[in-house]
């Protein structure tokens, strides 16, 4: 098999918070209805965390569990762990209507950091979503858009949020990144 | 700016986030229908200045189609709600009412 790649090979900027190019990330998307109970259950015990509340993002032994949709959640883990989860989650949905796709290499990951609302104040320049704490709490995941293109935001810590976009717009979304958290451009609103 | 909460997900949604669907609630005729009931399925459509029952779809997020009830002269939100109902439903007109008595949208009041 061909050795993976990430998009952007850790690439990094320095600013009023730092950007960085996370690398090989596994993702698993799974499809199926989060309202049957069945379902939430054979899914619950494959991957041993509980289905999250809308909108909501659940931290378990190697991975996270996030919600998407009212049919859709994204398991997070190691890239090399992800083929393994697939086999097991579908093992455990068979019977059930839904999809497991592996995404891993189908999308970005960057990693924003600063310190008191450095962060919040980068991203609100790029989205529309408010980014105020009690409106994009740590645990909470904000799909929106990142000026042109669709990004998923959540906060790990107050002083660090995770991106995820497609791979194919990996260096435009560096980009913007990078640009609003030039030195001097701080805004100073939240 | 218009901002819709997204009754599917409940993410107060951006305008920007959305993608716009047109008017709500039409019944759709096809093969069998008269000419005069397919021509007003394709190109009949309210204009009102007021209250206006849209689809939309929360493209940028959960993916997921809803309708809104909206002013279209003060873009003041009723409400939204499911996609899944072929009138608003009783709540959402409840809404209206409170905000504009006596209003009418083709024949629903
Ligand atoms: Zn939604």
């Amino acid at each position: 098999m061909s050795e993976a790649v990430s998009a952007l090979a850790g690439a990094t900027s320095k600013g009023f918070v730092d950007v960085t190019e996370v690398g090989l990330v596994g993702m698993v998307t799974v499809r199926g209805d989060l309202g049957d109970a069945e379902f939430g259950k054979a899914m619950s015990a494959a991957l041993g965390v509980e289905v999250p509340e809308a909108r909501r993002m659940l931290v378990t032994e190697g991975g996270k569990l996030l919600w998407m949709s009212p049919d859709e959640v994204l398991f997070v883990c190691a890239h090399a762990q992800a083929e393994a989860r697939i086999s097991t989650l579908s093992e455990a949905l068979d019977g059930h209507h839904h999809l497991v796709a592996n995404v891993s290499d189908a999308r970005a990951v960057f990693e924003v950091s600063g310190t008191g609302s450095a962060v919040r104040e980068a991203l609100a320049k790029l989205t529309p979503a408010d980014m105020r704490p009690s409106h994009l709490p740590v645990g909470e995941v904000r799909r929106t858009r990142l000026a042109q293109v669709p990004a998923a935001i959540w906060f790990d810590d107050e002083n660090r949020a995770t991106i995820v976009c497609f791979r194919s717009v990996a260096g435009y979304v560096f980009g913007l990144l990078a640009q609003a958290s030039k030195p001097g451009s701080e805004l100073g609103h939240f | 700016m218009l901002i819709l909460t997204c009754p599917y997900c409940g993410v107060a949604c951006d305008e920007t986030e959305l993608s716009a669907g047109g008017e709500a609630h039409l019944t759709r005729h096809g093969p069998g229908s008269s000419d005069g009931e397919f021509e007003d399925y394709l190109f009949m459509r309210e204009n009102p200045r007021g209250v206006h029952f849209e689809r939309w779809r929360h493209v940028y997020g959960c993916g997921k189609w809803f309708h809104a009830a909206r002013s279209t002269a003060t873009l003041e939100v009723f409400g939204t709600y499911s996609a899944q109902v072929l009138i608003p439903p009783d709540d959402i007109r409840a809404a209206v009412s409170a905000k504009v008595p006596g209003w009418q949208w083709r024949d629903l009041t």
